[in-house]
């Protein structure tokens, strides 16, 4: 019945020939900086041909897949070594420029956690010869956006301005990068905003979720474990002292790159940031290295009491593996199936297909060494463990050989929207910090499509029995224990480990 | 059968300048004879375009007992319609490299897929087959399954995070109870569970009709081959009743009211909130300059005394919330430990009073204007998804007539005095006419904001 009123309608609409009546107007050219359009109305009949008649039985043809050219990536050096990478992007006056060194939390000290965290904030709270106050007020004057920011292994400042504010802003880049001032008082005052953070963590379950799932995962003695913030103890602990010590070693020539992308030109770009940076000393921050990270040798719960919470955060993961690894492409196109797209495997079945929540995902967070695997949604309290054996199923599943429809949806998702990652300077800047940041050839963005189409059946198999294990991982649920904890005691998945907010994040602090 | 349609087309291009900042998009407008407006964009920057649809259609239309519904039947927008079986809409999206989502608010619904421009003409037949036959396939089956999802939603989005249901009660407490905005777009859970398939044949047949509707293609395309496709795929929807646009009396709030939530929080926020214009009135500009002033950055009034000063308080945010039939202002700020709220709201009365009695400094509102400036030149690069080039010609299309209202609307910044910023506090910041929303820890109501009469 439904079916037939579909193709009755379907018919009607494709049938017969006819003749378009269209009324256009004609831009009068605009001369000089005068506003002005005049209207000419032309009448142009056009008929439709068959092929312009829809034809709803089956989805349209897709055309060929397009090609995107883009400007090329040029490569220069200041005259103490700095390297420069720049993409020149002239539809909009804008400029992004990013100075990134290496260095980051994983180079915090045991006791010092939340160094470069800090570092890099305190950096904005003062520099050259403005206060943190003056330097605020001056850069958003200029509408430009300037922010220091430390990630796991790099360090930077990035800058983001008004072609027309270019110069003004550079001289407020530069001093940040080279002249923080760390005053005493503003750590004092940072520390306060960060200790009432960790405070407020407290509320939060999916900071509550994410920490221990860090935790777990890393334990203690390895960087990826610990947040990167810092705990109580350590964010009390920072001195100015160790504030400098972390930028000396750290922003140094030798050590950082600069990327430049938007409405400007080698020639124009380099006299600026030689002014500013050339006259910068070098000296090589010694790279540390790291204790290996234990993998999951077996299948926990780890349940953390929030009593009443509607919902349960679930972080399901082990470690992962490093952005370098040869398996980069078919893990990416194997967890686009199990967790990375909307019509991806984990959101289908708990979202679509069992309303268990409003969305499920998995990711590989890849880094400079191993990051984690992690699975996750928020589900409803009452189907918590509903959800998970659908979770169990999943992880399992995608251990068996995927359908080539699949395969290649994946692939094609992952391949044919790539170029929305071009459109402004911020998302050209973040793609070149991945060229920068991993030695990347500058022919990645070229290769990237080929590399991933060149991905097969086998690939993702083989990468999902390497690094997805289920019978060895981590569970992570914040949640309502007293409503969920015995229906999970009856999935039989393994040890139920109880904790209380206070055992993953400590007394909330008391900020005087 | 012969299908006989007039295109109205304004073919415009300006390009306007400001200072340096060029705010101009080209379009081309035409409405096919089934009432649907279209409007194409072309960029060329990578290969790349948009399909984004707004319906004039939001929460503020449901029905009593109904609340929640318009944005539900956003969910069932995409499991499919008469000739898109169920899950297709996105696995076909996907497979073809495009990407999809949609929203909805008070005023209208809004739907785009971003997508290679190989894929422009799947994106075409998607949306219109669901403009023209989503109910055809429509099942109670489907309406069960997004109704858990979106009661999904809330409870992440809403009942378990901290603070989560201010907006709502806030809401509620703004706007008289037969205002549209008197009930938060995502519905009660009891209003959730009552709406039946029946309903949404209904709303389908009222207001998911061509007429209805605005449609913006933009990226890299070519206007007269866009023009014929989407004609082409558009047509064979009829034309839907009217749809009368929404009104409503302006909200007027007699009396100040004073209310207290308690929450599993660990400190005390409050939120003092006012009724003011609706988008693009007088007024309207000079509340998001004003909301820079006192809270956009370090230097800003409230950040500097509540947080940089007197640390006193974690955070403070200010922002006019705007929306086409009444705006609302809104002061938010979380109490640091042993801080109470009756401290904070003493000091953000004492700065607005400020204002009123002085005005801001040149500088002040320079410092905002440049801000918004730089805001509008980033809108010039990205075509697609939400708040994209495509997005905002519809919303300018929707509220103004005029989809290039880029310039324009920096101008109403541009023009700006320290002594608008003053008159729109005096004006709207009334202290006999807010809502004061205390959310606290539980059991901690003595670290509320006095109650009326006490401060």
């Amino acid at each position: 019945m439904k079916k037939s009123k579909v193709c009755a309608r379907g018919a009607s609409a494709s049938g017969g020939k006819s003749q378009n009546e269209i009324v256009m107007l004609i831009p009068h050219e605009v001369r000089e900086k005068h506003l002005t359009w005049v209207l000419i109305f032309a009448f142009l009949f056009v008929s439709l041909s068959p092929a312009q008649i829809p034809d709803r039985t089956k989805p349209p043809e897709l055309g060929a897949p397009p090609t995107m050219k883009l400007p090329a990536i040029e490569h220069f050096k200041l005259s103490n070594g700095i390297s420069v990478v720049l993409m020149e992007k002239h539809q909009v006056p804008l400029v992004e420029v990013e100075l990134i060194v290496r260095g980051g939390s994983v180079n915090d000290p045991n006791n010092k956690i939340g160094l470069a965290s800090m570092t890099t904030a305190m950096m904005e709270e003062g520099a050259g010869t403005r206060n943190s106050m003056e330097l605020a007020d001056a850069i958003d004057f200029l509408g430009a956006n300037i922010s220091a920011y430390s990630g796991w292994h790099t360090a930077g400042v990035s800058m983001f301005t008004p072609l027309s504010k270019l110069d003004d802003a550079m001289a407020l880049f530069g001093d940040i990068c080279l002249r923080p001032t760390f005053p005493k008082e503003e750590l004092e005052r940072n520390r306060k905003e960060r200790l009432t953070t960790l405070m407020q963590w407290h509320d939060e379950p999916r900071a509550i979720a994410s920490v221990q799932f860090s935790k777990t995962l890393f334990g203690d003695d390895h960087p990826y474990g610990k947040p990167t913030i810092g705990n109580e103890k350590s964010i009390r602990a920072l001195k100015v002292d160790d504030l400098k010590k972390f930028h000396q070693t750290y922003f140094r020539a030798d050590n950082a790159r600069i990327i430049v992308v938007g409405d400007v030109t080698g020639s124009m770009i380099l006299p600026k940031l030689e002014a500013i940076f050339g006259k910068w000393e070098g000296g090589k921050a010694e790279q540390q290295s790291f204790p290996k990270a234990e993998q999951m040798k077996e299948r926990a719960i780890y349940l953390i009491d929030k009593p009443g919470a509607p919902q349960s955060e679930i972080r399901i993961g082990r470690i992962g593996v490093e952005r370098m690894t040869e398996d980069y492409y078919a893990l990416r196109v194997m967890n686009t199936i199990l967790g990375g797209s909307f019509t991806s495997r984990l959101n289908q079945n708990l979202r679509e297909q069992h309303g268990y929540t409003y969305g499920a995902s998995s990711n590989f967070d890849f880094r400079v060494m191993p990051g984690p695997f992690l699975a996750g949604s928020a589900v409803q309290t009452a189907i918590t463990d509903s959800a998970l054996i659908e979770f169990m199923k999943e992880l399992n599943r995608i251990l068996e050989a995927v359908p080539d429809e699949e395969l290649n949806r994946a692939k094609n998702y992952l391949t044919l929207r790539y170029p929305e990652n071009f459109q402004s300077v911020g998302q050209i800047t973040n793609q070149l910090a991945e060229i920068v940041n991993y030695d990347l050839p500058d022919d990645y963005f070229n290769n990237y499509t080929k590399n991933v189409l060149a991905v097969t059946k086998d690939d993702v198999q083989r990468v999902a029995k390497k690094y997805i294990d289920p019978e060895n991982i981590a569970i992570i649920i914040v949640g309502d224990r007293k409503t969920i904890e015995k229906p999970l005691e009856a999935l039989k998945l393994g040890k139920i480990v109880n904790l209380t907010i206070q055992d993953v994040l400590g007394k909330a602090p008391k900020v005087e | 059968m012969r299908i006989k349609f007039l295109l109205v087309l304004f073919l415009i291009g300006f390009i306007l300048q400001f200072g340096n900042a060029q705010l101009s998009v080209k379009y081309e407008k035409f409405s096919l004879p089934n009432g649907l407006t279209m409007i194409l964009h072309e960029d060329h920057t990578v290969p790349v375009a948009t399909c984004n649809i707004w319906y004039h259609v939001g929460s503020g239309r449901e029905k009593p007992g109904r609340t929640g519904f318009a944005h539900l039947f956003e969910h069932l927008m995409f499991m499919g319609s008469g000739h898109v079986p169920v899950g297709k809409f996105d696995e076909w999206l996907e497979a073809a490299g495009g990407d999809n989502n949609g929203s909805t608010t008070s005023d209208r619904t809004n739907y785009w897929e971003n997508f290679p421009t190989s894929a422009l003409e799947l994106a075409l037949f998607l949306e219109s087959d669901r403009l023209g036959y989503l109910v055809d396939v429509m099942t109670p089956e489907k309406v069960d399954a997004q109704r858990d999802v979106v009661k999904n939603e809330r409870r992440q989005s809403y009942e378990n995070r901290p603070y989560g249901m201010a907006s709502i009660v806030l809401g509620e407490n703004l706007f008289p109870a037969d205002h549209p905005y008197h009930w938060p777009t995502i519905g009660s859970q009891e209003d959730l569970s009552a709406a039946s398939f029946d309903d949404v044949v209904d709303f389908f047949k009222k207001y998911y009709v061509p007429n209805n509707a605005s449609l913006v293609i933009a990226g890299d395309i070519d206007p007269a081959k866009t023009k014929q496709l989407v004609t082409k795929w558009f047509s064979d929807v009829p034309l839907g009743k009217p749809v009368q646009p929404l009104g409503a009396p302006v909200a007027f709030l007699p009396e100040e009211k004073r209310i207290v939530l308690e929450d599993k929080v660990q400190l005390p926020r409050l939120y003092i909130n006012w009724l003011s214009p609706k988008h693009f009135s007088p007024g309207d500009a000079e509340l998001d300059v004003l909301a820079n002033v006192l809270a956009g950055g370090k230097n800003s009034r409230l950040y500097k005394r509540l947080v940089y000063d007197l640390q006193i308080a974690q955070d403070v945010s200010a922002y006019q919330d705007a929306s086409m039939l009444n705006s609302t202002f809104a002061v938010i700020a979380t109490a640091r430990a042993g801080h109470t709220l009756a401290e904070l709201e003493k000091v953000i009365r004492e700065e607005i009073n400020k204002i009123k009695n002085e005005t801001p400094s040149l500088r002040e509102v320079q410092r905002a204007v440049n801000q918004f400036e730089s805001g509008f030149l980033t809108r010039m690069e990205r075509v697609g998804g939400f708040g994209g080039k495509a997005d905002l010609l519809n919303n300018y299309y929707v509220e103004t007539g005029n989809p290039d209202y880029f310039n324009e609307d920096f101008a109403r910044y541009k023009a700006l005095t320290p002594e608008d910023i003053q008159s729109v506090a005096q004006t709207y910041l009334r202290e006999d006419g807010d809502v004061v929303l205390s959310i606290v820890p539980q059991g901690k109501k003595e670290l509320a904001a006095p109650a009326k009469g006490g401060k």
